[in-house]
């Protein structure tokens, strides 16, 4: 049998590779030359982008639709509340502590849940999130229903290194979460993910646990939005439990990642941006732009198989972050070789 | 002593608004196996309907049932021939999402042609007179109508689905899609004969909801996880299990708003995760699936 | 003898695989025509395509003068073409005679009742209640055929009647035959028994690997002949 290799690398996502390292130098610069609305809403894209990845990394790859990360949003805000405005503990330790709760939580929250299937499992992690939401509207100390502001956990904190720091720390999550969700793509783990999603029956007779892979991702991705969501807070400084345990969030999220293209890391990231140019451009007409992005979304789920990504993507064969494996035989070999090629 | 009967009866009754509102959802999981997220917004619409026929046509709001049941069943049957029946099949994710955004249209549509402001179907005395049991318990009329209506319209659905041509070719096509087709039944037309029917019970479901309390836009999601509460509650694939769990549900959410106002809603989920972790099957299980 | 149905160059795949490769096939009115051959030679995708089940992508089919190679398939069921499929498939949320009936809701009248039916497999009327999947296989195999009948067919097509049934309970299912005949149906049957399909059959076809290997009259084909084509020898 010939020599193979396994190689995962495209022509152009070599190039990605290089822009994207430059990216990440332009974006770490910012706070030094751009506006203060330039950054928040920087800070903004870049929270989005990674709630987008993370979510994509569950339902795309791991077959997890999940409705209900607004939770895990809700417990990273609550804990900055708890811990840093009520406790004094330093916010951005309380922000590590929220990811790590939200995990914890959602451990037994997922043996719960998983009880159900498919749609039902989705609209099942509404029904959870919205017992947090009900939780955080009675618990009068956190704030109770109407909320509450939190500005106190930052005085003391130059203003600027605030918003500097801030926008590191999104832009660390934003883009760690596209590093982060490449590289778990392809380890090993990534390709027993993958394996599942295709077929959860062929994956167990392989002996890979679906039940374990599908625990790891939920709790990962429960401490990744805690995460997020005390960043979120800690930007807005002014929490309630209607905004942090709102279904909105899984609204945009879904459909950023359904638009930008679902089961692929390019997908979100073009999801987003188009998610925020359309609010650029219709934010004044209300109801009307929320209208739209449904439409859109009905309408890329109906024709485009794979969202506008995906469109791209077959169009011109490019893939920028490639996690397909490819079999090609090792130099040196003889004769012609065989290319197999399994999907993303 | 009192203080219990009247609670279990509160919740009972609430428990037939419930059931009315889960029925259409049942039956699309029954025999579509679709989830639609967009159910509970769906009965806001249909309020909204009662609504605007009640104004401009000057009828009592139960007069509206007549309008608003047929034109909310041929909404159904288009909804589901020409948009979720490219959804129908292995894989559930176009279904779960069309129905997401279609949930976000409606809300928002709503939003902007009738604004946030609260509303509500005058049903004149109807809506305030009730029973008097005993010395301090008091049953609202309507809310006894309610019940009712929803246990009539689940013996009728139960008499189509068992002895009817039309109820046997929804329990085939709900078996088997492709081989009904030999039969001479057109798959994609029988699902849209469902949905027709699911979506007739949420045209009585909206429009006695518009009569029971005020309504804005966005309120159709907790309806659609109170629908979906009851229905696995009670267990797939059965209409009277649907109404049982309703009742448990009503029954949990009184207890709840009893111990404290702001803690009702969330016994009702409560019951809902306990049911979940105990007999995930639900009350009274018929079908196959879960 | 008029001819009842005929295919041309029917060409069909099976998902991604093609499955037949230009059949020409041909069945008169009254008869009963056997197609055998191997697992996977395309026998099942061959009747899946003249009911309509599967689209074929080249050739065609033409039934009492009539194309219906693009037609849907529940029209082609109203139009007296019927399926036995492969492995039954009742209805399992319907019991048995609801399972017969929903056999005759769309279809024209004609000498099937139900009470044809019930003449014609006895001990399904005592089991008439009955959820049809809690029968044994070969009273279900029973309720397929009765299924069928229901829309009066000019046209029976059975794919693999043996299939998973014990040799006395296929020859009973066999021995109905010759009633169905009389009451104006051709038959078209797929066997993997090539004994029981001569038996039954007049004339017989012989698919290998999505090909007619072989044609002619039951009584005038060599065992040896038969099982060259069968396997693909020559």
């Amino acid at each position: 049998m010939p020599e193979v290799a396994v190689e995962t690398a495209t022509r152009a996502s070599r190039a990605a590779a290089v822009l994207f390292s430059g990216l990440i130098v332009l974006v770490a610069s910012m706070p030094w030359w751009a506006g203060s609305g330039t950054m928040r809403t920087g800070v903004e894209l870049l929270y989005y982008l990674a709630l987008a990845q993370i979510w994509n990394l569950m339902a795309g790859y791991g077959g997890l639709i999940s409705f209900g990360q607004q939770a895990f949003i809700g417990i990273g805000g609550y804990t900055l509340v708890l811990f840093a405005y009520r406790l004094g503990l330093d916010p951005y330790l309380s922000l590590v502590i929220g990811a790590v709760l939200a995990g914890l939580f959602a451990w037994p929250m997922s043996k719960l849940l998983f009880r159900l299937r498919g749609a039902y499992f989705a609209v099942g992690t509404w029904i959870v999130a919205e017992c947090w939401r009900l939780v955080f509207a009675n618990w009068s100390w956190l704030g109770g229903g109407s909320g509450i502001s939190i500005t106190a956990t930052v005085r003391g904190i130059d203003p600027w290194w605030r918003e500097a720091l801030a926008f590191w720390l999104a832009a660390l999550i934003g883009l760690g979460s596209i590093a982060g969700v490449y590289l778990l793509l392809r380890s090993r783990f990534g390709l027993a993910l993958m394996a599942l999603r295709d077929s959860e029956a062929a994956s167990e007779s392989i002996g890979i646990s679906v039940a374990q892979v599908k625990t790891w991702i939920y709790v990962a991705a429960a401490a990744a939005f805690g995460l997020v969501g005390g960043l979120i807070f800690l930007t807005k400084l002014r929490i309630s439990p209607d905004s942090a345990v709102s279904i909105n969030w899984s609204v945009t999220i879904v459909f950023i990642v359904v638009i930008g293209g679902i089961g692929t890391i390019e997908g979100p990231i073009v999801g987003v941006i188009l998610f925020f140019l359309l609010r650029e451009y219709l934010a004044d007409y209300g109801a009307i732009y929320m209208i739209a992005f449904g439409l859109l979304a009905i309408a890329v789920m109906l024709t485009l198989k794979g969202g506008i990504w995906g469109v791209v993507q077959r169009r011109f064969d490019v893939h920028l972050f490639p996690v397909q494996r490819r079999v090609r035989q090792a130099q040196g070999a003889s004769g012609g070789g065989f290319n197999v090629e399994t999907s993303t | 002593m009192a203080n219990v009967v009247d609670t279990l009866l509160q919740g009972t009754l609430l428990g037939g608004r419930y059931a009315l509102m889960a029925l259409g959802l049942s039956l699309a999981f029954g025999i579509m196996r679709l989830v639609n997220v967009a159910h509970g917004d769906f009965i806001i619409l249909a309020a909204y309907l009662a609504l605007v026929t009640v104004n401009a046509l000057d009828l009592h709001p139960l007069a509206a049932l007549l309008i608003v049941v047929p034109v909310m069943a041929a909404l159904g049957y288009a909804v589901q021939r020409g948009l979720l029946n490219r959804a129908v099949g292995r894989d559930i994710m176009p279904a779960l999402l069309i129905t997401f955004g279609l949930s976000v249209i409606i809300q928002n549509g709503l939003l902007e042609i009738f604004s946030a402001d609260s509303r509500r179907l005058q049903a004149g005395a109807l809506s305030s007179i009730g029973l008097l049991l005993g010395e301090s318990i008091s049953i609202g009329w309507f809310p006894l109508m309610t019940l009712v209506i929803a246990a009539l319209v689940i013996a009728g659905l139960e008499q189509l689905f068992r002895h009817s041509r039309l109820g046997r070719a929804f329990r085939a096509v709900s078996d088997d899609p492709e081989i009904v087709q030999l039969m001479g039944y057109d798959p994609r037309h029988v699902y849209a004969l469902a949905m027709a029917v699911s979506f007739g019970t949420v045209g009585i479901a909206g429009t006695l909801f518009g009569i029971g309390t005020i309504f804005d836009p966005a309120l159709g999601p907790p309806q659609l996880l109170f629908a979906f509460e009851a229905v696995i509650i009670g267990g797939l694939g059965s209409l009277w299990g649907t109404l049982a769990g309703s009742m448990v549900l009503g029954i949990a959410q009184a207890v709840g708003f009893r111990v404290d106002p702001g803690w009702g809603i969330l016994f009702g989920h409560a019951a809902f995760l306990m049911i979940l972790a105990v007999r995930p099957q639900g009350l009274f299980p018929r079908t196959r699936d879960a | 003898m008029s001819l009842l149905l005929e295919t041309r160059g029917l060409t069909a795949f099976y998902g991604d695989f093609q499955a037949l490769y230009g059949i020409d096939f041909e069945v008169e009115v009254g008869e009963v025509v056997a197609i055998i051959g191997a697992n996977g030679a395309g026998k099942s995708t061959f009747l899946r395509s003249l009911v309509g089940l599967v689209r074929p992508v080249g050739g065609g089919i033409r039934f009492d003068g009539d194309t219906i190679d693009h037609v849907p398939a529940p029209v082609i069921a109203r139009r007296g073409l019927a399926l036995v499929p492969e492995g039954r498939r009742l209805f399992p949320s319907l019991n048995v005679e609801e399972n017969l009936m929903i056999g005759a809701d769309r279809a024209s009248a004609g000498p099937w009742t139900l009470s044809a039916v019930y003449d014609l497999f006895p001990i399904l009327r005592e089991r008439r209640m009955a959820p049809a999947t809690a029968l044994s296989g070969g009273q279900q195999q029973m309720v397929a055929i009765g299924r069928a009948l229901m829309g009066n067919p000019r046209l029976l097509l059975c794919d693999e009647l043996s299939l998973g049934l014990a040799p006395i309970v296929v020859k009973d299912i066999y021995a109905i035959f010759p009633h169905i005949r009389a009451a104006g149906a051709a038959i078209v049957l797929v066997e993997q028994d090539i004994g029981q399909a001569l038996l039954a059959a007049e004339r017989v076809y012989c698919f290998q690997e999505g090909r007619v290997s072989l044609s002619g009259r039951a009584a005038e084909l060599s065992r040896e002949r038969i099982s060259q084509a069968y396997f693909g020898l020559h």
